[in-house]
Formats: structure tokens, sequence, C-alpha cells
């Protein structure tokens, strides 16, 4: 798959329209990186001219501050923000909610002032421009619950643009028990992702995963990588047969691309 | 004319008075011992937001059935109190009704949407109190709420039960006693409710009816002074907080956790960026927070503020799996190691003495805090727009900046990211590996 590089495209003097920040779980994570993937064959297959840091990015600095590491936080910041500003970016596309709400909220104040898209935002303008279109019909009537990122709903107030795009699918929207502004989360937010669980009666993923199996979906969409692996183990957990998908994944998956 | 009740009448009120000054005073001292925040931009928006929020309770909605109840009470409350009014000036001056005269039928009428409205507000109680006790709803029934919390709300129920009663009741034997043209009573008001009462006490001798009506004339008004002086030591303070509280509200979108300016020269320094002309750059002495002295005074005011409704814990991802977090116990921790500081203050004339305690640990542990996801699901939940994560954030940032007494997962994290840019152990030039990966 070929993937420019900012680098490489200053190098050649072209400005990207877009950087696309791939965020660690996107770059590292087996499963995160098939939605890496099909964001990028969305992007392609819309001619969207794109780029990536590549090795010059580095965490947004997320997890560390929500552990109380100001400290770290503004370290990552500050340099992710110093190699923005190299290449003089302007508009950021992420496909993890928790990167979105850092660099849209949390980095103007550190000098570092972008527009910040969310994946599922970015595919509704391209989707209004008319740049994406969405006719495949592999997902049509399929039952497709979506579970809200407490990162991109809540915290950014992001509740439409998701369920815009699977509606889009022709798919049947199922809502949760909890959704939209009271959305429950899937138990990866404040770095609980990196650490145990603390003592209690249930993990907060197999308690979402009820909620989002109680609806009886096909499929489980996310739009987040912590949330997809986090419901992920869920759905294992409680052995079913439903798969839990990324709004881009199903974008491309509908397309066949 | 005798006017040893009138003297009676306006000692007891200045002495309800000099009480409730007493404690606002306190409460403010107390409030202030909180760090500065500004907030004092967007004054529009800040005022809507009261207005909204507080005035118009807004977000109560979201539990329709207990919505209902509380608008009613609320209401009930505060347009009885103009009746109040008129129940002072008549205590200090020894009048009977003595708006009547100025306000002629409209008075009438007035008059008798109070007793409906105490009516409601009765009904409502009863309901309040049913689904507490009966119903057992669970979120009234969760650890934190033993003892003193639980008995509070009850006897908010009860306070406001009697107080009702009375006011039905004296009207009543007032109304009686205005039928009989007695002496000093008026004809004045329409009593639809009380009148209902009536056939209690028709048989009782005039002489006595009117010393019934003194007396729950007087019961009614000293309960409602010792219901003003209960407020500072009960949740019912919001229902004056709950309108400083959404005005100095945290505005920001909720995702936007507040930035620590004072250590990022520091931080550009150490990185290499530029040479900082900013002397004046105040690394603070403490990072994070470890006792009340540490939040800011909006954090303070939010925990007297707090209703204990525990809506913030009925959806904490964490409380709803076992875990011992709960955001209402983190609101009424801080409230009560506050006010435990605020007396030793008091004791110690004017000076904090060392209890050996503080927040963390005696209060809050650090197995509540490290359970949080820092969802905002509590922040969204509260009714009166208090803020929670806020504090445990705070707290966190006291552990790991101050203590290094994070969990040791998520030690290992931060040191991966410190070295690598990733919260996992992998090499950072490894980032564009996916591109050469096939499917
Ligand atoms: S932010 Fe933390 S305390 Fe508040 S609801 Fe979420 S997990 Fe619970
Ligand atoms: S913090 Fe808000 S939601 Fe939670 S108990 Fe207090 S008033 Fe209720």
């Amino acid at each position: 798959m070929k993937v420019p590089t900012l680098l490489e495209m200053s190098s050649r003097g072209e400005k990207p329209e877009v950087v696309f920040w791939i965020g660690c779980a996107g770059s590292f994570d087996d499963r995160s990186k098939k939605i890496t993937k099909a964001f990028v064959k969305i992007l392609n297959n819309s001619n969207i001219s794109f780029a990536v840091l590549g090795a010059e990015e580095s965490c947004s600095g997320d997890p560390a501050k929500r552990s109380g590491n100001e400290f770290l936080f503004q370290i990552q910041a500050l340099k992710n923000i110093n190699s923005l500003n190299n290449y003089n970016v302007t508009d950021i596309v992420t496909t993890c909610p928790h990167c979105f709400n850092t660099l849209k909220n949390e980095y103007p104040e550190l000098g570092g002032k972008y527009n910040v898209f969310h994946h599922s935002q970015f595919l509704k303008r391209l989707l209004l421009s008319g740049k994406l279109k969405v006719e495949g019909e592999k997902f049509k009537g399929k039952k497709i619950t979506y579970h809200d990122p407490c990162y991109l709903g809540r915290a950014n107030n992001e509740y439409k643009a998701p369920r815009e795009l699977i509606e889009k699918l022709k798919a049947n929207l199922l809502e949760m028990k909890n959704s939209k502004s009271n959305g429950l989360c899937c138990g990866a937010g404040g770095a609980q992702m990196f650490k145990e669980p603390e003592k209690g009666n249930k993990d907060i993923n197999i308690l979402r995963t009820e909620q989002a199996l109680d609806t009886k979906p096909d499929i489980i969409a996310a739009a987040c990588p912590f949330c997809n692996i986090m419901m992920t183990d869920g759905i294992k957990n409680k052995e079913k047969d439903v798969s839990v998908m990324d709004i881009a994944e199903l974008i491309a998956n509908a397309e066949d691309l | 004319m005798d006017i040893l009740p009138n003297l009676l009448f306006s000692f007891i009120l200045i002495l309800a008075f000099y009480f409730f000054v007493n404690n606002i005073y306190k409460l403010y001292k107390n409030i202030s011992l909180g760090k500065s925040v500004n907030r004092s931009d967007n004054r529009k928006k800040r005022i809507l937001n009261m207005l909204c929020v507080a005035f118009g309770q807004s977000k109560m909605g979201a539990k329709p059935i207990a919505g209902i109840l509380h608008i009613i009470v609320y209401v009930g409350f505060i347009i009885i109190n103009i009746e109040l009014l008129e129940i002072v000036v008549d205590g200090i001056l020894g009048t009977h009704r003595i708006f009547a005269d100025y306000m002629g039928e409209l008075y009438n009428y007035l008059i008798g949407s109070f007793e409906i409205l105490a009516l409601l507000v009765l009904i409502s109680v009863i309901f309040f109190w049913a689904r507490r006790n009966i119903l057992k709803i669970e979120r009234f029934w969760k650890p934190e709420m033993k003892n003193w919390p639980k008995k509070d709300a009850d006897l908010i129920l009860y306070f406001e039960f009697i107080i009702m009663t009375l006011f039905l009741l004296m009207n009543s034997t007032d109304s009686l006693l205005q039928d009989n043209n007695y002496e000093g009573y008026v004809k004045a008001g329409f009593f639809p409710i009380s009148d209902l009462l009536k056939p209690l006490f028709v048989s009782f001798d005039i002489n006595y009816l009117f010393i019934l009506e003194r007396s729950f004339w007087w019961m009614h008004i000293i309960l409602i002074f010792i219901f003003l002086n209960y407020l500072y030591y009960s949740k019912h303070l919001h229902i004056l907080l709950a309108f400083p509280n959404t005005y100095y509200a945290n505005l920001n979108i909720k995702g936007m956790f507040d930035i620590d300016k004072n250590i990022t020269n520091e931080v550009k320094l150490m990185l290499g960026f530029e040479n900082s002309n900013d002397q004046n750059d105040q690394v603070p002495d403490k990072f994070g927070a470890s006792d009340v002295f540490d939040l800011n005074w909006v954090q303070l005011m939010n925990s007297y503020s707090c209703t204990e409704c525990g809506r913030c814990s009925s959806v904490c991802p964490a409380n709803l799996t076992g875990k011992k977090l709960s955001p209402r116990k983190i609101m009424m921790d801080t409230r009560d190691r506050l006010e435990e500081v605020g007396s030793n203050i008091f004791k110690n004339k004017g000076k904090f003495v060392s209890d050996n305690k503080q927040l963390l640990n005696n209060y809050i542990t650090k197995e509540e805090l490290w359970a949080c996801t820092s969802c905002n699901a509590c922040v969204e939940a509260c009714p009166i727009e208090i803020d929670p994560l806020s504090i445990i954030m705070d707290m966190r940032k006291y552990l790991v900046m101050e203590k290094s007494e994070a969990p040791v997962d998520l030690n290992n994290m931060m040191s991966n990211i410190e070295n690598n840019g990733a919260p996992w152990p992998f090499n950072n030039q490894d980032r564009m590996l996916w591109t050469k990966e096939n499917n």
C-alpha cells in the first residue's frame, strides 16, 4: 500500500489537502491497522491528496494526560505541534477520537491550531461534496447498532455524522439502551486501555457488549480503535457471532475497496 | 395592644437571620479556601446557562417523573414565599393579613392559588418519600448514602411536609375565625383546600380556636426559620447554590481538559525549542490536588451544591460494574473534608493546624481514582452542572506528578511514550510497517 509521508511530499514541493493522523493504535495494533487501511482505501478512491507524518508522528499525549501526567502530555503535544507546524499543516483527519479530541481541543492553547476532523466527519463531507459515493448494497437491511465513543460523542458532541454514514448504507440502525449523550463507555478511556480494571463485579466492556447484543444486531459499528478492541473482546467473551466494524471499514467494504 | 408577641417575633426573626448570615459567611470563607480560577468571561452565555439549567431546570427532564415532581415542589416553595413576606410583616406589626388591604380581589386569588400549590407540594413530597423508602430506587441506596445523607434526605421531606401542613391548618383555623367575625380577623383570602379541613375544627370553642390558629401560625414560621438555617448542613443547600454553580460552570467543550500553562515554557526549554524570554513562568510548587486547598473554588462550591441525587453515579461505567468509584461520593467527600478543614480553621482562630489528614486516602482512595474512564457521563448527567471528573483528574495529577504513584501498568505505558512515542513498546521508526503488510 502506497502512502506518502509529509516529508516525501514536501521534498517534491507538494502540499496535501489533508494530513491523516493515524494514531498509535492505527499504526501498531493489528485490529486497528485494518481500520487505517480501510480509510486509506477510501481516501484513494475519492482522489483525496493526503499524507501521513510517518516516523514524525508521536503519541498525541492523550493517555499521559488522562493518567495525570501533564508534563509528558505537553512534551508529546509540543513535539507534535513542532512537526505539524514545520510543514504548515492546516487540516488533519484522524480515525482515533482520542487523538481527535486532543489535537482539536488541547493543542490550540499550546500553539497548534488546525482544522481537525474525525474520520466520520470527514467522510460525511466527502459524501456531501460528491467525492465519495456509497452505493454498494452489501449492508442493505442489516441490523447495525452504533456505539458512541465518549471522546467523539459527549466530549465533542458529534453524534450525527457516524449515524448518517450508517444510514447511507441502507442499513437498519439500532440504538442501544444508552446512546448518544447518554452513551456508556466501552471501558478503555482515561488510560484504562493500558491497565487492569479496578476491582468490581464485571468488566465495563462486557456490560456495554451486553447492551449492544440486546439490540440483536448483525454488526456492532464503532468509530474508535479502542472501542473496537473492547467490543471485539466483549463479543469473544460472549461467544457470539457478531462482527465489530469501524465506520470506515463498513464503507470500504460496501464499495468493495 | 399587647406588643409582647411582636417583640418576640422580631427577636426570633433577627436571630434567624443572624444565624443564616453567619452560615453564608462560613460558606463563603470555606469556598474561598480554593484556588483561583477565571470564570468571569462570557457573561451573557453564563447568565443564559444559569436561567436554563438552574432556574428552568432544563436537565431535570432526563428523568421525567422526578423532573415534574421537582418542578412542583420548587415552584410551590418559591411562590409560597410571597406569603411568607406577609407573615413576616404581620409578625412584626401585629397585623392580620396586611396585604389584603392593598391587593383587593387579587389577594383572594393569590391565597387560593397558594393553597392549591401547597397541596401539590404535599402530594409530591409523599411521592418523593415513597420513591426513596418504598420503591427504594437504587441510586438512593448506594453505600455513600448511609447515615447522615440518608437522614438528611428524609428530614428535608419531613420539613416540607410539616411546613405545608401547618400552612393549611393555619389557613383553615384563620378562615373559621373570619367566619365568626373574631376580633382582628378581617375577611380575606379564598381557601379552596383548607376549607376542606374546617370540619376538624368547627366544634371547637372560639377562644380555643384562636389559640390553635396562633399556634399553627407560630409553628409554621418558626419551622421555616429552622429550615433556613438547616440548609447549611444539608444537601438542600442546592436551592441557593444551584444558581452560582451553573453560572460559574465550565463552558468549554467536555473533551477539553485544563492545560497547565505554567509548565509549558519549561517543557519548551527542555525540548530545546525556543529560548523563552518569559521569565515570569510560575512553576507551581505542587501539581494536582491531595487536599481541598489544592482544588479551585468552583470545585469547592460544586461540593456544597451537590444534591446527592446520584444521577452521576447511576450512569458511571465504573460504578455500574461494581467498582468503588462513585462520582457522587467524590463530591460528598470533598464537602465533608472542606467542612472539617473549615471548622479546624475556625477553632484555631483563622489558621489551619495540620490534622494529619487529607482528601486523598482519608476520604478518596486511589482505587476510586484509578477506576475512572474519563467518559464525562457524570458531568453530562448532573442536573446542576457539577464536574466530579475535574476533581478526579486533579487528584490523579497529584498522584502521578508528585508521588509517582500510578499503577504499574500505567507507569509502563508512560515510559513507553517517553522512550518510543507510543504507549506500547514499539519502535517509532516502525510506524509505517502496516503499509507493507498485506490484508
Ligand atoms: S468520568 Fe469517571 S467518574 Fe465520571 S462517569 Fe465516567 S468513569 Fe465515572
Ligand atoms: S454531582 Fe450532580 S448528579 Fe452527582 S449527586 Fe451531585 S448533584 Fe447529583
